[in-house]
């Protein structure tokens, strides 16, 4: 049968990706690959309780939350022992089934948005979803804070140096440069918005540890 | 006597009947009965849909119907829409276009949809059919404006100019000047693909101006505010209208501009565009909700409370395209707000990233579902699902036609149980006896394949992608589904048993897409020697597929039926078992 097919026509072969020969093999191979680039675990967001992973984060002489370790179920906690090796998402082809026309639509406004702005994520616990703000809008904590509220339909707790923030379960913190999970409001606005990576909202017995360092 | 009974109705008589038959199925039935019917019935046919271009020749279509006046032609499979077809792979209109010009002189409609049709072909357009009237071109490509002035220039009695969706070159030609100053006959313009140096505002606000019986404008995003409500007050009789670019700020003069133009169009019935839209300005349209019918917010970036806002204004919705943005809680003011809803349709603000970055989860699509009783349509973009959802979903609307949900991740469990959704979908489809369209996604076994192919009898197109186990899944696809027109998979264990055992299958079907499965060339040069009216189409750009080791898969694979042969029009990377290499270009 081989014979009947001439191979005439050498074409020009397209950079591809080359699934494996063993063609039983062929999906499970594919997925698992795609499995491990998109790094699932990190990434799995759970309202159920989480497995037993923890995170230990290093305590500092600014107020530091102690112990991250995630009791309210949003698995977004996990990603702080791998910001250092963010997770490379194997881009499938053609998944998920966007139109081009739609694809392209939302890309660009992406790129207008993202240029010039300080962005960064914002996770509650307990939310099943993220927002993305740009710190560069607002003037100073009262702004964020509110615009937070108006986001997550929380109320922050009234602030002090000594306390920390009383009267709200909720309590935000960040992310620092370090690696490091801080109170926000400690420092100067302008400090804060250089050292942010990203945000947190934290629940309840979390925030109890505030206070108690140093 | 019985032979003389059955002639004795005139031609006339009968051709008059058949004009009351439009339904291209109800026709071809007629055309059964017997040969004087099927000749009567040729003469007379006017309308042809043919839904794959390689399935005939336009030479066949031209013989048997000698007096068409409309013809609609799809070219590329449904998956070119996500890259998954390379270019220059096919479906070329020139060819049909020069046969059409010297056989149908009066054709007066073209509607393509995912064709290349090159600036050639529409001026061949142009000069060819002295009365043409309707020229739709979706998600086509291949042309520029060049080939747009052409179709201006010459088409004195054009009504319907809609360009949706597809790809235009700008050659900066300002083709919108090109319709004379005489033209007066636009009902339907939609040019909201093009880019904005394509578009010339005062030939638009002339061209407007001009052209009473305009019902449907569909501009692009390039038409500033204050334009557009100049734009509105030319035409009040507008029923469709795409709205555009909305400034940063609120300025007082432009908005009550805006609003006092919308609150004249009292016909206005369908609304889409909101690029870029700011919530302040919404309020301009509330004057005109009450009365729509059709919204697309699925390029506004507003977030749920404003969306819940405008949507609480529109108790006559019945459809609605937008983002993920609305959410569970605006999906919830949807359902209690809008009880003629039939279409729904959420796409993902932000699909590649791992993260959602909006409430939407399936909590949204159970409400729909359990309040909007004419619910028939549905495509949603989520996160997470759960087999109980889809329980619900099915057992509130066994009236649903379309069904397609995408869960962004491939192999997503259910969430609350761990569980593949197999009985989820097994239940849409046990209840829902007339779906005739399904996309799957989530984590799947053979199960949910048993299931369709029991209860899906009139299910006409599927699609499927990272599900499945084994043949077995295939298998009960192509043997239960007795009304299945187009299947289209991706990177499924699906391989040659099934795929062979089911040959005569594939002869009833339109179209069978495979990419990233398990299938082998050896099978499929089998699968083209036992079927020879398929075509057995192997798309792979990586080299003659019988070059590599006999097991080697084949990347992609489309088979369709045809009663032309095979194509004469093919690329390299594409591999059929064609014996007689002089036909390859």
């Amino acid at each position: 049968l081989i014979a009947t097919f001439p191979n005439i026509y050498i074409s020009t072969t397209v950079q591809y990706i080359d699934l494996s020969i063993n063609q039983s093999a062929i999906n499970l191979q594919s997925i698992m690959v795609f499995e491990k680039d998109l790094n699932l675990d990190a990434t799995e967001l759970r309202l159920g309780l989480p497995g037993s992973s923890e995170e230990s984060l290093r305590i500092s002489n600014k107020r530091a939350l102690p112990d991250m370790n995630d009791d309210s179920g949003v698995a977004v906690a996990k990603k702080c022992d791998q910001e250092t090796a963010p997770p490379t998402k194997a881009q499938v082809v053609g998944w998920p089934p966007i139109r081009s026309y739609r694809k392209n639509s939302l890309q660009t406004k992406k790129t207008e948005a993202e240029t010039g702005g300080m962005y960064v994520k914002v996770s509650m616990d307990g939310a099943p979803y993220l927002r993305k703000i740009d710190l560069k809008v607002y003037k100073g904590y009262p702004e964020l804070f509110k615009a937070l509220e108006d986001m997550f339909k929380f109320k922050v707790g009234k602030y002090s140096e000594r306390e920390g923030y009383n009267g709200s379960e909720f309590v935000p913190t960040y992310e620092d440069k370090d690696g490091d999970w801080m109170l926000v409001g400690d420092v100067p606005w302008e400090m804060f918005i250089n050292a942010c990576k990203r945000l947190r909202i934290v629940r309840g017995s979390e925030a109890r540890g505030l206070g108690c360092v140093v | 006597m019985p032979k003389r009974l059955a002639s004795s109705l005139s031609y006339e008589v009968l051709e008059h009947v058949f004009s009351f038959i439009q339904s291209d199925k109800d026709r071809n039935v007629v055309s059964a009965v017997c040969k004087s019917w099927y000749e009567i019935e040729r003469w007379c046919r006017r309308k042809i849909f043919v839904g794959n271009c390689y399935a005939v020749s336009p030479k066949m279509v031209i013989r048997r119907f000698p007096q068409v006046r409309s013809i609609e032609l799809k070219g590329k499979p449904h998956f070119a829409d996500f890259n998954l077809v390379p270019d220059g792979w096919g479906g070329y209109v020139l060819p049909w276009i020069t046969e059409m010009a010297g056989a149908y002189p009066w054709l007066d409609e073209i509607r393509l949809k995912r064709m290349v049709v090159t600036d050639e072909s529409l001026e061949l357009i142009a000069k060819s059919f002295k009365d043409f009237k309707v020229l739709v071109l979706a998600s086509c490509e291949g042309f520029s404006t060049d080939g747009l002035a052409a179709i201006a220039a010459s088409c004195k009695n054009l009504r319907e100019l809609d360009l949706r969706e597809s790809e235009v070159d700008d050659t900066s030609v300002h083709w919108l000047s090109h319709f004379p100053e005489t033209y007066t006959s636009m009902v339907s313009l939609n040019i909201s693909c093009l880019g904005s140096g394509e578009v010339s505002f005062s030939a638009l606000e002339r061209l407007v101006s001009r052209c009473p019986n305009l019902r449907s404008l569909k501009l692009n995003r390039a038409v500033p505010l204050d334009k557009t409500a100049n734009i509105l007050r030319l035409a009040p009789r507008l029923v469709e209208f795409s709205a555009c670019t909305y400034s940063a700020e609120l300025r007082s003069d432009v908005f009550s501009n805006l609003a006092g133009a919308f609150s004249n169009c009292k016909e206005l019935r369908s609304l889409s565009g909101f690029w870029d839209v700011v919530p302040d300005y919404l309020p301009a349209i509330y004057s005109v909700c009450s009365r729509l019918t059709s919204l697309n917010l699925s390029y506004a970036t507003i977030l749920s409370p404003d969306l819940i806002k405008l949507v609480s204004h529109c108790p006559s919705l019945q459809r609605l395209l937008v983002l993920d943005y609305i959410e569970d809680s605006g999906l919830e003011a949807l359902a209690s707000n809008c009880k003629d809803l039939q279409e729904l349709r959420v796409f993902p603000s932000d699909p590649f990233d791992a993260e959602p970055n909006a409430s939407l989860t399936e909590q949204g699509l159970v409400a729909v579902s359990l309040g909007c009783p004419k619910l028939q349509s549905v495509l949603y973009f989520c996160r997470r699902m759960s087999n109980a959802a889809l329980v619900t979903i099915a057992q509130s609307h066994p009236n649903l036609n379309r069904f397609r949900l995408c869960i962004i991740e491939p192999n997503t469990a259910d969430y609350l149980t761990g569980e593949p959704l197999d009985v989820g979908f097994g239940a849409i489809v046990e209840h829902c006896k007339d779906l005739i369209r399904l996309s799957l996604s989530g984590l799947l076994t053979d199960c949910v394949f048993e299931y369709i192919g029991k209860y899906a009898k009139k299910l006409e197109m599927l699609s499927v992608a990272f599900a499945g186990d084994s043949d077995l899944g295939l298998h009960h696809v192509l043997s239960g589904c007795e009304s299945l027109r187009k299947l289209e998979i991706r990177d499924c264990p699906f391989g040659d048993k099934a795929l062979l055992t089911n040959a005569a299958k594939l002869e009833t079907m339109q179209s069978l897409w495979m990419s990233s499965c398990s299938v082998s060339f050896e099978a499929c040069k089998l699968l083209s020697q036992k079927m020879p009216r398929l075509n057995v189409e192997v798309i792979d750009e990586r080299g003659p597929p019988d070059s590599r080791p006999e097991n080697c898969t084949v990347d992609k694979l489309y088979i369709y039926r045809s009663v032309a042969g095979p194509r004469f029009d093919m690329p390299p990377f594409v591999w059929t078992k064609d014996e007689d290499l002089g036909l390859r270009l």
